[in-house]
């Protein structure tokens, strides 16, 4: 470990604001372009099962209804 | 490859295995380099942008020879997987190029005393993060998708005549850019206390690439093929 303290860490004897702005802001996109295509891929599989869902319900049940007479 | 129900099992357990590694790669890496490697005897700890910057930089410009690949299959042989890729790896290389030009420009201002400079480098990985840029709205802007995957392959193609100049800028023009550290012949001009961190990030970066495309690709099927049997029966066994 080069730091001895978590204060020297954080102030890297005056550039800590540039190295942490510079790996928090990568971070944050980094994350943002992994989560995206997970939501998308996400929202893209309830969208199938929802139709698939309201096919179903829609489906005629005409076994059924003939049987009441 | 061309098959999709093939490739989205595929790329599912392709997935399960290269979302730990990357963490772990991105996790190791970023300790040694932020906590354990030494300071640079000139710029001191502001040189430790080297271990996200350089990576993503040394990525993103992999990425586009991705994508112009992927384009150039895409109009030579009318592949739509050829297609689901370059779409795939264009926001990728784009956010890849953003974080190049932001690190740098944060780099820049104790290095060098200012945060942007239109020198041959920056210049070139700005046109860079445009061509990326250009392929994700151009993907967009077109109703039918045939012709879109069309347009942006030609883009891609025209595209990579920047990536040589992005390489060579330094050595072509006076840049106020450094060199290249790691050169692949010769001795690089870094010490391998620094070195070995680079290396482990720069794969770590690969391997987000990798994943993040795959992720984009699995996305595009899912919906392109939202109609067909594979993707229904998939979805109704779930």
């Amino acid at each position: 470990m080069y730091f001895d303290s978590l204060s020297s860490l954080w102030h890297m004897d005056g550039h800590g604001i540039y190295v942490w702005v510079s790996y928090g802001v990568t971070a944050l996109l980094l994350a943002a372009m992994v989560r995206l295509p997970i939501s998308r891929f996400h929202r893209h599989w309830e969208w199938v099962k929802s139709e698939q869902l309201r096919r179903v319900s829609a489906e005629p049940t005409g076994a059924v209804d003939g049987q009441k007479d | 490859m061309g098959s999709p129900p093939w490739f989205f099992r595929f790329s599912g357990r392709l997935v399960r295995w290269l979302l730990p590694l990357t963490v772990a790669l991105l996790l190791v890496g970023a300790f040694w380099g932020l906590l354990v490697a030494p300071p640079d005897f000139r710029q001191g700890n502001s040189y430790r942008i080297i271990y996200i910057h350089v990576p993503a930089a040394v990525v993103a410009l992999a990425g586009y020879y991705v994508m112009a690949l992927a384009g150039a299959v895409s109009l030579i042989w009318r592949i739509k997987m050829a297609d689901v890729t370059m779409r795939a790896a264009a926001p990728v290389g784009a956010v890849l190029t953003a974080i190049a030009l932001v690190t740098g420009a944060v780099w820049g201002k104790p290095t060098w005393g200012t945060w942007w400079v239109w020198d041959a480098r920056i210049t070139s990985m700005l046109l860079l993060f445009f061509l990326y840029l250009g392929v994700v709205a151009l993907f967009e802007a077109y109703e039918n998708k045939t012709a879109a995957a069309r347009a942006c392959a030609v883009l891609s193609l025209i595209g990579t005549v920047n990536i040589p100049i992005i390489y060579k800028s330094v050595d072509w023009w006076y840049s106020l850019h450094q060199p290249a550290s790691i050169k692949f012949t010769g001795e690089s001009a870094i010490d391998s206390s620094m070195l070995y961190p680079l290396l482990l990030m720069i794969g770590a970066f690969y391997c987000l690439f990798a994943l993040t495309v795959l992720l984009n690709m699995r996305a595009e099927l899912l919906w392109r093929h939202r109609d067909s049997a594979w993707v229904q029966q998939l979805i109704g066994d779930a």
